[in-house]
């Protein structure tokens, strides 16, 4: 939670240079930023290549620890693509491309201002976080709901950092590695998708 | 777009070529420093982008319907694999 309000505010002082003008011309260079993006992808795949009991939880839960990602994923893309009808000024994809994100609102809305500009990059940037959030806040309610399994599959790809304790808390400790389990695979899927929709 | 593949799968194979060695500890720390970077970046585009600022109500408005329908569809789904599938093995 720290860590995402620290994002939030560099988000913030960045809007407010601009808006007031004192950023130099040179460093809205987009050779630079696409550079750093690069550099992310290479540290993104670093983490996840060096993690380790990556299967571990696998044997320990069989096959039906898969169905978790799964749900998340065909949730998230069906519930985007319902409600992508009530926008219809934007495309299928551009949702599809945002609600990939499964709340990983730095790389999701880092590589959707690259590939369709900062409009479409702040809605992904402001959705994502919102629903990181809506795990925070909501996920009482979520498990009296929704069983169990809710706040892991609302939490997409931060289950394995910044929504972790709330899981733990309310869904209980017997939940804790399919919510890492959860994470490591949403976490892996996000660059994947979220390019998928850009390509499209 | 086969550049980002491209980042992506070298560092996985890198990561687990150099998974036994210290540097791989550092990794997380330093993918906050660039994500800082990159989304203060974003800030920087945003505020010079007149098309955003003016339509930033609208804007979140997208973003709050695109968080509900994304979030209450997962909701959903794992509602019906935890009654199917988890609850009666562990309760």
């Amino acid at each position: 939670m720290k860590q995402s309000l620290l994002y939030l505010l560099l988000f913030a002082t960045g809007v407010v240079l601009s808006l007031t003008g004192m950023m130099p011309e040179a460093l809205l260079d987009s050779a630079i930023t696409k550079w750093v993006l690069y550099l992310l992808l290479l540290l993104v795949g670093i983490q996840i290549g060096s993690g380790r009991n990556h299967f571990a939880a696998l044997k320990r839960y069989g096959a039906s620890i898969m169905l978790v990602p799964l749900a998340t994923t065909v949730g998230t893309f069906a519930g985007v693509a319902l409600v992508s009808l009530a926008l219809p000024e934007r495309t299928l994809t551009d949702c599809m491309s945002v609600g990939a994100g499964f709340a990983y609102y730095s790389l999701s809305s880092i590589l959707i201002t690259e590939f369709r500009g900062a409009e479409l990059g702040t809605v992904a940037l402001l959705a994502n976080i919102m629903r990181e959030f809506s795990v925070l806040i909501l996920a009482p309610w979520m498990v009296k709901h929704f069983g169990k399994l809710a706040p892991i599959s609302a939490g997409g790809a931060t289950t394995m950092d910044t929504t972790l304790p709330v899981i733990t808390q309310f869904s209980g400790t017997e939940y804790v590695v399919i919510a890492l389990f959860h994470g490591i695979i949403i976490d892996f899927s996000v660059p994947l998708w979220v390019t998928f929709f850009l390509s499209l | 777009m086969l550049s980002i593949f491209l980042c992506i799968i070298s560092g996985v194979l890198a990561g687990y070529l150099l998974r036994n060695r210290r540097f791989v500890k550092y990794v997380g720390t330093l993918l906050s420093v660039v994500i800082m970077l990159l989304l203060f970046f974003l800030g920087v585009s945003v505020g010079i982008n007149q098309q955003v600022v003016n339509n930033f109500a609208a804007i979140g408005m997208d973003a709050l319907i695109l968080t509900i329908g994304g979030t209450v569809g997962s909701l959903l789904c794992a509602k019906l694999i935890y009654q199917l599938f988890f609850k009666k093995t562990r309760e």
